[in-house]
Protein backbone atom coordinates (compact mmCIF):
# COMPACT_ATOMS: atom_id res chain seq x y z
CA UNK A 1 0.00 0.00 0.00
CA UNK A 2 1.09 3.87 -0.48
CA UNK A 3 1.17 5.89 2.08
CA UNK A 4 0.88 9.69 1.77
CA UNK A 5 4.00 10.42 0.03
CA UNK A 6 3.47 7.32 -2.25
CA UNK A 7 0.42 8.22 -3.36
CA UNK A 8 1.95 12.44 -4.19
CA UNK A 9 4.94 10.72 -5.34
CA UNK A 10 2.85 8.80 -7.84
CA UNK A 11 0.68 11.90 -9.40
CA UNK A 12 3.68 14.14 -9.13
CA UNK A 13 4.24 11.83 -12.72
CA UNK A 14 1.06 12.98 -14.10
CA UNK A 15 2.36 16.66 -13.95
CA UNK A 16 4.27 17.65 -17.37
CA UNK A 17 6.53 20.65 -18.20
CA UNK A 18 4.58 24.03 -18.29
CA UNK A 19 1.95 23.21 -16.40
CA UNK A 20 -0.04 25.61 -14.26
CA UNK A 21 -1.00 23.42 -11.34
CA UNK A 22 -3.66 24.00 -8.77
CA UNK A 23 -2.79 21.97 -5.47
CA UNK A 24 -5.59 21.15 -3.04
CA UNK A 25 -5.07 20.94 1.06
CA UNK A 26 -3.76 17.61 2.36
CA UNK A 27 -1.96 14.74 0.36
CA UNK A 28 -2.18 17.49 -3.45
CA UNK A 29 0.06 20.08 -1.36
CA UNK A 30 2.64 17.09 -0.73
CA UNK A 31 2.82 16.78 -4.83
CA UNK A 32 4.83 19.25 -4.91
CA UNK A 33 7.80 17.70 -3.24
CA UNK A 34 7.94 14.92 -6.10
CA UNK A 35 8.12 17.20 -9.07
CA UNK A 36 11.39 16.19 -11.28
CA UNK A 37 13.54 18.98 -10.72
CA UNK A 38 14.20 18.86 -14.56
CA UNK A 39 10.62 20.31 -15.46
CA UNK A 40 8.69 23.45 -14.90
CA UNK A 41 5.43 23.94 -13.00
CA UNK A 42 3.84 27.05 -11.88
CA UNK A 43 1.32 26.63 -8.75
CA UNK A 44 -1.57 28.67 -8.88
CA UNK A 45 -3.05 29.77 -4.78
CA UNK A 46 -6.84 30.61 -5.61
CA UNK A 47 -6.30 33.37 -2.88
CA UNK A 48 -4.69 35.39 -5.81
CA UNK A 49 -0.73 33.79 -6.43
CA UNK A 50 0.99 31.85 -9.41
CA UNK A 51 4.30 30.48 -8.86
CA UNK A 52 3.60 29.83 -4.85
CA UNK A 53 7.04 28.53 -3.61
CA UNK A 54 8.61 26.78 -0.37
CA UNK A 55 7.69 27.82 2.99
CA UNK A 56 9.46 30.90 4.18
CA UNK A 57 12.58 30.49 6.61
CA UNK A 58 11.98 31.09 9.84
CA UNK A 59 11.49 34.75 10.34
CA UNK A 60 10.95 35.56 6.82
CA UNK A 61 7.24 34.93 7.42
CA UNK A 62 5.06 37.68 5.93
CA UNK A 63 1.75 37.80 6.69
CA UNK A 64 0.64 39.45 3.20
CA UNK A 65 1.80 36.49 1.87
CA UNK A 66 -0.13 33.25 2.26
CA UNK A 67 -1.55 30.05 0.17
CA UNK A 68 -4.98 28.91 0.28
CA UNK A 69 -4.43 26.84 2.98
CA UNK A 70 -3.79 29.75 4.96
CA UNK A 71 -0.16 28.62 5.06
CA UNK A 72 2.92 31.28 5.04
CA UNK A 73 4.41 31.10 1.28
CA UNK A 74 6.71 32.35 -0.58
CA UNK A 75 7.24 33.43 -4.10
CA UNK A 76 9.69 32.21 -6.93
CA UNK A 77 10.93 33.86 -9.87
CA UNK A 78 7.94 35.04 -12.12
CA UNK A 79 5.37 34.91 -9.45
CA UNK A 80 2.27 37.19 -10.32
CA UNK A 81 -0.47 38.04 -7.67
CA UNK A 82 -3.82 38.88 -8.49
CA UNK A 83 -7.57 39.64 -7.19
CA UNK A 84 -10.05 36.62 -6.09
CA UNK A 85 -12.45 37.28 -9.34
CA UNK A 86 -9.32 37.11 -11.53
CA UNK A 87 -8.03 33.67 -9.89
CA UNK A 88 -11.23 32.39 -10.44
CA UNK A 89 -11.38 33.56 -14.00
CA UNK A 90 -8.62 31.80 -14.77
CA UNK A 91 -9.76 28.88 -13.52
CA UNK A 92 -12.89 28.84 -15.25
CA UNK A 93 -11.82 29.72 -18.38
CA UNK A 94 -9.69 26.50 -18.07
CA UNK A 95 -6.44 28.42 -18.09
CA UNK A 96 -5.05 26.34 -14.89
CA UNK A 97 -4.06 22.97 -16.61
CA UNK A 98 -4.39 20.42 -13.73
CA UNK A 99 -6.08 20.61 -10.65
CA UNK A 100 -5.25 17.37 -7.53
CA UNK A 101 -7.65 17.37 -4.99
CA UNK A 102 -9.10 15.50 -1.99
CA UNK A 103 -12.07 13.69 -1.80
CA UNK A 104 -14.55 12.08 0.30
CA UNK A 105 -16.14 9.97 -2.07
CA UNK A 106 -15.88 9.22 -6.01
CA UNK A 107 -18.71 7.55 -8.13
CA UNK A 108 -17.89 5.65 -11.39
CA UNK A 109 -19.70 8.65 -13.40
CA UNK A 110 -16.48 11.40 -12.14
CA UNK A 111 -18.85 12.64 -9.37
CA UNK A 112 -17.36 14.01 -6.54
CA UNK A 113 -18.34 14.68 -2.54
CA UNK A 114 -15.57 16.43 -0.26
CA UNK A 115 -17.05 19.60 1.40
CA UNK A 116 -20.34 18.17 3.85
CA UNK A 117 -20.49 15.27 6.10
CA UNK A 118 -24.29 15.52 7.58
CA UNK A 119 -24.37 15.79 11.16
CA UNK A 120 -21.17 17.25 11.22
CA UNK A 121 -19.90 21.01 11.48
CA UNK A 122 -20.33 22.25 7.71
CA UNK A 123 -17.06 24.12 6.91
CA UNK A 124 -17.88 25.24 3.76
CA UNK A 125 -16.97 24.56 0.57
CA UNK A 126 -14.40 27.31 -0.38
CA UNK A 127 -12.81 27.14 -4.01
CA UNK A 128 -13.72 23.28 -4.47
CA UNK A 129 -17.01 24.05 -6.20
CA UNK A 130 -15.50 26.23 -9.17
CA UNK A 131 -12.29 23.98 -9.67
CA UNK A 132 -14.34 20.63 -10.22
CA UNK A 133 -16.80 22.57 -12.07
CA UNK A 134 -13.91 24.03 -14.64
CA UNK A 135 -11.01 22.13 -14.60
CA UNK A 136 -9.94 20.14 -17.36
CA UNK A 137 -8.25 17.45 -15.58
CA UNK A 138 -8.87 16.82 -12.69
CA UNK A 139 -6.95 14.13 -10.21
CA UNK A 140 -8.46 13.11 -6.87
CA UNK A 141 -5.94 12.18 -4.18
CA UNK A 142 -7.29 9.85 -1.40
CA UNK A 143 -7.39 7.04 0.57
CA UNK A 144 -9.29 3.96 -0.81
CA UNK A 145 -11.10 3.14 2.29
CA UNK A 146 -12.79 5.32 5.14
CA UNK A 147 -11.82 4.67 8.62
CA UNK A 148 -14.33 2.07 8.80
CA UNK A 149 -13.17 0.08 5.55
CA UNK A 150 -16.05 1.21 3.59
CA UNK A 151 -14.80 2.01 -0.56
CA UNK A 152 -14.78 5.41 -1.04
CA UNK A 153 -15.21 4.29 -5.09
CA UNK A 154 -18.93 3.97 -5.42
CA UNK A 155 -21.50 3.79 -8.07
CA UNK A 156 -23.18 7.08 -6.70
CA UNK A 157 -21.53 9.07 -3.79
CA UNK A 158 -23.71 8.99 -0.77
CA UNK A 159 -22.51 12.46 0.52
CA UNK A 160 -23.83 15.48 -0.55
CA UNK A 161 -22.03 16.38 -4.21
CA UNK A 162 -18.91 18.89 -4.74
CA UNK A 163 -19.47 18.60 -8.53
CA UNK A 164 -20.84 15.84 -11.36
CA UNK A 165 -19.01 14.44 -13.86
CA UNK A 166 -15.91 15.99 -13.42
CA UNK A 167 -12.81 13.83 -12.08
CA UNK A 168 -11.12 11.69 -14.48
CA UNK A 169 -8.60 10.29 -12.19
CA UNK A 170 -8.15 8.89 -8.67
CA UNK A 171 -4.79 7.75 -7.08
CA UNK A 172 -5.63 5.92 -3.70
CA UNK A 173 -3.40 3.89 -1.11
CA UNK A 174 -3.79 0.75 -3.71
CA UNK A 175 -3.43 2.34 -7.42
CA UNK A 176 -4.50 4.35 -9.91
CA UNK A 177 -8.13 4.33 -11.74
CA UNK A 178 -8.83 6.56 -14.91
CA UNK A 179 -12.71 6.86 -14.88
CA UNK A 180 -14.66 6.58 -17.58
CA UNK A 181 -18.09 4.64 -19.44
CA UNK A 182 -18.99 4.76 -16.00
CA UNK A 183 -16.21 2.00 -14.33
CA UNK A 184 -13.09 3.05 -12.58
CA UNK A 185 -10.39 1.27 -14.91
CA UNK A 186 -7.77 -0.12 -13.16
CA UNK A 187 -4.59 0.93 -14.84
CA UNK A 188 -2.05 0.72 -11.99
CA UNK A 189 -1.78 -1.08 -8.71
CA UNK A 190 0.57 -0.97 -5.43
CA UNK A 191 3.56 -3.32 -6.02
CA UNK A 192 1.94 -5.37 -2.69
CA UNK A 193 -1.76 -5.11 -3.13
CA UNK A 194 -3.26 -7.65 -4.88
CA UNK A 195 -6.41 -6.78 -8.26
CA UNK A 196 -8.26 -9.52 -6.20
CA UNK A 197 -8.21 -7.15 -2.55
CA UNK A 198 -8.97 -3.69 -5.39
CA UNK A 199 -11.79 -5.78 -6.45
CA UNK A 200 -12.86 -6.20 -3.28
CA UNK A 201 -12.74 -3.26 -1.98
CA UNK A 202 -13.80 -1.44 -4.74
CA UNK A 203 -17.82 -0.77 -4.52
CA UNK A 204 -18.11 0.70 -7.58
CA UNK A 205 -17.76 -0.84 -10.92
CA UNK A 206 -14.54 -1.99 -12.06
CA UNK A 207 -12.76 -2.48 -14.73
CA UNK A 208 -9.44 -4.77 -14.83
CA UNK A 209 -7.61 -4.74 -17.84
CA UNK A 210 -5.41 -7.91 -19.10
CA UNK A 211 -2.04 -6.03 -17.94
CA UNK A 212 -2.23 -4.09 -14.43
CA UNK A 213 0.86 -1.73 -14.14
CA UNK A 214 2.64 -1.81 -10.93
CA UNK A 215 3.84 1.03 -8.74
CA UNK A 216 6.88 0.22 -6.63
CA UNK B 1 -13.82 69.83 -0.99
CA UNK B 2 -13.50 68.24 -4.44
CA UNK B 3 -12.18 65.01 -4.62
CA UNK B 4 -10.74 64.98 -0.70
CA UNK B 5 -11.85 60.94 0.71
CA UNK B 6 -9.81 61.61 3.28
CA UNK B 7 -11.71 60.80 7.07
CA UNK B 8 -9.61 60.87 10.59
CA UNK B 9 -10.27 57.35 11.60
CA UNK B 10 -12.32 54.51 11.65
CA UNK B 11 -15.04 55.83 13.73
CA UNK B 12 -15.47 58.69 11.50
CA UNK B 13 -15.12 56.36 8.47
CA UNK B 14 -17.71 54.03 10.03
CA UNK B 15 -20.77 56.59 10.33
CA UNK B 16 -23.59 55.73 8.83
CA UNK B 17 -23.41 52.15 9.61
CA UNK B 18 -26.68 50.75 11.40
CA UNK B 19 -27.91 47.59 12.57
CA UNK B 20 -29.70 45.52 10.14
CA UNK B 21 -27.35 46.58 7.32
CA UNK B 22 -25.34 44.56 4.80
CA UNK B 23 -21.80 44.64 5.11
CA UNK B 24 -18.98 43.48 2.54
CA UNK B 25 -15.41 42.90 4.45
CA UNK B 26 -12.54 42.33 2.57
CA UNK B 27 -9.65 39.81 2.97
CA UNK B 28 -8.88 35.80 3.12
CA UNK B 29 -8.94 34.13 6.30
CA UNK B 30 -6.92 37.12 8.34
CA UNK B 31 -5.11 38.28 5.73
CA UNK B 32 -5.96 41.81 4.41
CA UNK B 33 -9.09 42.43 6.83
CA UNK B 34 -10.04 45.85 7.30
CA UNK B 35 -8.71 45.22 11.18
CA UNK B 36 -9.59 48.74 12.29
CA UNK B 37 -12.71 49.04 11.22
CA UNK B 38 -13.77 45.71 12.76
CA UNK B 39 -12.73 46.83 15.97
CA UNK B 40 -15.47 50.00 15.27
CA UNK B 41 -17.92 48.03 14.12
CA UNK B 42 -17.54 46.28 17.82
CA UNK B 43 -17.66 49.76 19.50
CA UNK B 44 -20.65 50.87 17.75
CA UNK B 45 -22.46 47.71 18.75
CA UNK B 46 -24.37 47.50 15.74
CA UNK B 47 -26.18 44.54 15.02
CA UNK B 48 -28.16 41.93 13.12
CA UNK B 49 -26.07 42.57 10.31
CA UNK B 50 -25.29 40.21 7.03
CA UNK B 51 -21.63 39.84 6.24
CA UNK B 52 -20.65 38.86 2.87
CA UNK B 53 -17.26 37.56 3.48
CA UNK B 54 -15.05 35.05 2.45
CA UNK B 55 -14.40 33.53 5.83
CA UNK B 56 -15.68 34.33 9.02
CA UNK B 57 -12.16 34.83 11.35
CA UNK B 58 -11.31 32.99 14.17
CA UNK B 59 -12.59 33.36 17.20
CA UNK B 60 -10.87 36.04 19.45
CA UNK B 61 -9.54 38.10 15.67
CA UNK B 62 -11.41 39.61 12.58
CA UNK B 63 -14.81 38.59 11.59
CA UNK B 64 -14.81 36.36 15.01
CA UNK B 65 -15.09 39.75 17.07
CA UNK B 66 -18.32 40.26 15.60
CA UNK B 67 -19.84 36.93 16.05
CA UNK B 68 -18.71 37.08 20.04
CA UNK B 69 -20.63 40.49 20.59
CA UNK B 70 -23.49 38.58 18.46
CA UNK B 71 -23.77 41.62 16.19
CA UNK B 72 -24.12 39.22 13.21
CA UNK B 73 -27.30 37.91 12.18
CA UNK B 74 -26.58 36.40 8.59
CA UNK B 75 -22.87 35.06 6.85
CA UNK B 76 -22.07 34.97 3.54
CA UNK B 77 -19.33 32.96 3.12
CA UNK B 78 -17.23 29.86 1.32
CA UNK B 79 -15.86 28.64 4.34
CA UNK B 80 -15.82 29.07 7.45
CA UNK B 81 -12.97 27.22 9.26
CA UNK B 82 -11.97 26.73 12.69
CA UNK B 83 -14.17 28.95 14.62
CA UNK B 84 -16.15 27.71 17.96
CA UNK B 85 -18.11 30.37 18.95
CA UNK B 86 -19.30 30.96 15.18
CA UNK B 87 -20.41 26.93 15.48
CA UNK B 88 -22.28 27.08 18.35
CA UNK B 89 -24.73 30.31 17.21
CA UNK B 90 -25.03 28.15 13.88
CA UNK B 91 -25.99 24.84 15.13
CA UNK B 92 -28.39 27.15 17.82
CA UNK B 93 -29.75 28.23 15.13
CA UNK B 94 -28.81 32.01 16.50
CA UNK B 95 -26.61 32.76 13.30
CA UNK B 96 -28.08 32.01 9.63
CA UNK B 97 -24.99 30.52 7.75
CA UNK B 98 -24.67 31.05 3.51
CA UNK B 99 -22.41 28.68 2.19
CA UNK B 100 -21.53 29.80 -1.78
CA UNK B 101 -18.29 28.78 -3.70
CA UNK B 102 -15.59 30.96 -3.21
CA UNK B 103 -15.15 31.68 -7.24
CA UNK B 104 -19.25 32.70 -7.23
CA UNK B 105 -18.76 34.99 -4.57
CA UNK B 106 -15.72 36.89 -5.94
CA UNK B 107 -18.21 37.27 -8.99
CA UNK B 108 -21.12 38.31 -7.63
CA UNK B 109 -19.11 41.37 -5.97
CA UNK B 110 -17.80 41.67 -9.61
CA UNK B 111 -21.14 41.87 -11.00
CA UNK B 112 -21.94 45.03 -9.37
CA UNK B 113 -18.94 47.00 -9.06
CA UNK B 114 -19.59 46.34 -13.43
CA UNK B 115 -23.10 46.85 -13.33
CA UNK B 116 -24.08 43.68 -14.45
CA UNK B 117 -27.11 42.28 -12.61
CA UNK B 118 -26.25 38.38 -12.80
CA UNK B 119 -23.23 36.25 -13.37
CA UNK B 120 -23.71 32.91 -15.29
CA UNK B 121 -21.18 30.02 -13.89
CA UNK B 122 -21.23 26.50 -13.50
CA UNK B 123 -20.21 26.02 -9.91
CA UNK B 124 -22.58 24.14 -8.13
CA UNK B 125 -24.53 22.37 -11.05
CA UNK B 126 -25.45 19.23 -10.14
CA UNK B 127 -25.35 19.67 -5.90
CA UNK B 128 -27.37 21.48 -3.62
CA UNK B 129 -25.97 24.83 -4.33
CA UNK B 130 -28.44 24.65 -7.28
CA UNK B 131 -31.67 24.31 -6.08
CA UNK B 132 -33.94 27.03 -6.87
CA UNK B 133 -31.64 28.76 -9.33
CA UNK B 134 -32.40 29.15 -12.97
CA UNK B 135 -30.00 27.23 -14.71
CA UNK B 136 -28.94 28.07 -18.44
CA UNK B 137 -26.82 25.56 -21.14
CA UNK B 138 -24.34 27.55 -23.32
CA UNK B 139 -22.38 25.97 -25.65
CA UNK B 140 -23.53 22.54 -24.36
CA UNK B 141 -22.18 23.35 -20.57
CA UNK B 142 -24.85 24.22 -17.84
CA UNK B 143 -24.46 27.39 -15.62
CA UNK B 144 -26.24 28.85 -12.55
CA UNK B 145 -27.61 32.31 -12.52
CA UNK B 146 -26.66 34.08 -9.96
CA UNK B 147 -26.97 37.63 -8.51
CA UNK B 148 -24.89 40.33 -8.25
CA UNK B 149 -24.69 41.43 -4.84
CA UNK B 150 -26.22 44.61 -3.16
CA UNK B 151 -24.15 45.95 -0.13
CA UNK B 152 -25.04 49.18 1.89
CA UNK B 153 -21.34 49.48 2.69
CA UNK B 154 -18.29 47.67 1.67
CA UNK B 155 -15.24 47.66 4.21
CA UNK B 156 -12.13 46.91 2.68
CA UNK B 157 -7.66 47.10 3.67
CA UNK B 158 -5.62 48.16 1.14
CA UNK B 159 -1.48 48.63 1.54
CA UNK B 160 -0.78 52.30 0.41
CA UNK B 161 -3.46 54.41 -0.89
CA UNK B 162 -4.02 58.57 -1.59
CA UNK B 163 -6.06 61.49 -0.21
CA UNK B 164 -8.20 60.18 -3.74
CA UNK B 165 -9.10 57.17 -2.94
CA UNK B 166 -6.82 55.64 -5.07
CA UNK B 167 -5.68 52.20 -3.76
CA UNK B 168 -2.58 49.84 -4.26
CA UNK B 169 -3.13 46.09 -2.64
CA UNK B 170 0.26 43.39 -1.10
CA UNK B 171 0.73 39.91 -2.23
CA UNK B 172 -2.49 38.03 -1.55
CA UNK B 173 -3.70 40.08 0.96
CA UNK B 174 -5.43 41.73 -2.02
CA UNK B 175 -7.61 38.24 -2.66
CA UNK B 176 -11.70 40.16 -2.57
CA UNK B 177 -10.30 43.64 -1.76
CA UNK B 178 -10.47 44.89 -5.00
CA UNK B 179 -14.10 43.63 -6.30
CA UNK B 180 -15.80 44.03 -2.80
CA UNK B 181 -14.34 48.16 -3.07
CA UNK B 182 -16.11 48.19 -6.64
CA UNK B 183 -19.49 46.91 -4.69
CA UNK B 184 -20.55 48.99 -2.13
CA UNK B 185 -23.00 51.43 -1.90
CA UNK B 186 -20.45 53.35 0.23
CA UNK B 187 -16.76 51.91 0.62
CA UNK B 188 -14.55 52.27 2.78
CA UNK B 189 -10.82 51.62 2.93
CA UNK B 190 -8.62 51.60 5.53
CA UNK B 191 -4.54 51.57 4.21
CA UNK B 192 -1.46 50.77 6.16
CA UNK B 193 -0.24 54.37 4.33
CA UNK B 194 -1.98 57.20 2.62
CA UNK B 195 0.11 59.90 0.41
CA UNK B 196 -1.09 62.65 -1.00
CA UNK B 197 -2.78 62.53 -4.65
CA UNK B 198 0.09 62.53 -7.61
CA UNK B 199 2.23 60.23 -5.17
CA UNK B 200 1.02 57.17 -6.53
CA UNK B 201 2.07 56.23 -10.17
CA UNK B 202 -1.07 56.27 -11.83
CA UNK B 203 -0.12 53.22 -13.36
CA UNK B 204 0.65 50.94 -10.16
CA UNK B 205 -3.67 51.50 -9.20
CA UNK B 206 -5.12 48.55 -8.30
CA UNK B 207 -8.65 49.80 -7.24
CA UNK B 208 -9.25 53.73 -9.30
CA UNK B 209 -10.76 56.14 -6.39
CA UNK B 210 -14.16 56.57 -8.27
CA UNK B 211 -14.69 53.62 -6.16
CA UNK B 212 -13.65 54.65 -2.90
CA UNK B 213 -15.76 57.25 -0.51
CA UNK B 214 -13.77 57.47 2.59
CA UNK B 215 -10.20 56.41 3.30
CA UNK B 216 -7.55 56.52 5.98
CA UNK B 217 -4.72 55.66 7.21
CA UNK B 218 -5.45 52.63 10.44
CA UNK B 219 -3.50 52.33 13.61
CA UNK B 220 -1.67 49.40 14.58
CA UNK B 221 -2.06 46.38 12.28
CA UNK B 222 -1.58 43.50 14.06
CA UNK B 223 -1.41 41.34 10.73
CA UNK B 224 -2.39 37.83 12.60
CA UNK B 225 -0.79 34.79 10.59
CA UNK B 226 -3.23 32.03 10.49
CA UNK B 227 -1.12 29.12 9.71
CA UNK B 228 2.50 30.19 10.48
CA UNK B 229 4.34 27.50 8.58
CA UNK B 230 8.17 27.53 8.18
CA UNK B 231 11.52 25.86 6.81
CA UNK B 232 14.82 25.79 8.53
CA UNK B 233 17.97 27.19 6.88
CA UNK B 234 19.92 24.36 5.42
Amino acid sequence: MLDKNGIAKRIALEVKDGMYVNLGIGIPTLVANYVPSNIEVVLQSENGLLGTGPFPFEGEEDADLINAGKQTVTTLPGSSFFDSAMSFGMIRAQKVDLTILGAMEVSEWGDIANWKVPGKMVKGMGGAMDLVASAKHIIVAMQHCDKAGHSKLLPQCTLPLTGIHCIQKVVTDLGVFDIRDGAFHLIERAHDVSVEEIQAKTAGKLVIPEVVGVIH
Amino acid sequence: MGFNKVVKDANEACQGIQSGMTLMLGGFGLCGIPENCITELVNMQVNNLTCISNNAGVDDFGLGLLLQGKQVKKMISSYVGENEEFERQMLSGELDVELIPQGTLAQRCMAAGYGMPVIYTPAGVGTEVAEGKEMRVFNGKKYLMEYAFDADFAIVKAWKGDTMGNLIFRSTARNFNPMMAMAGKITIAEVEELVPAGELDPDHIHTPGIYVHRIFQGKRYEKRIEQRTTQKRA
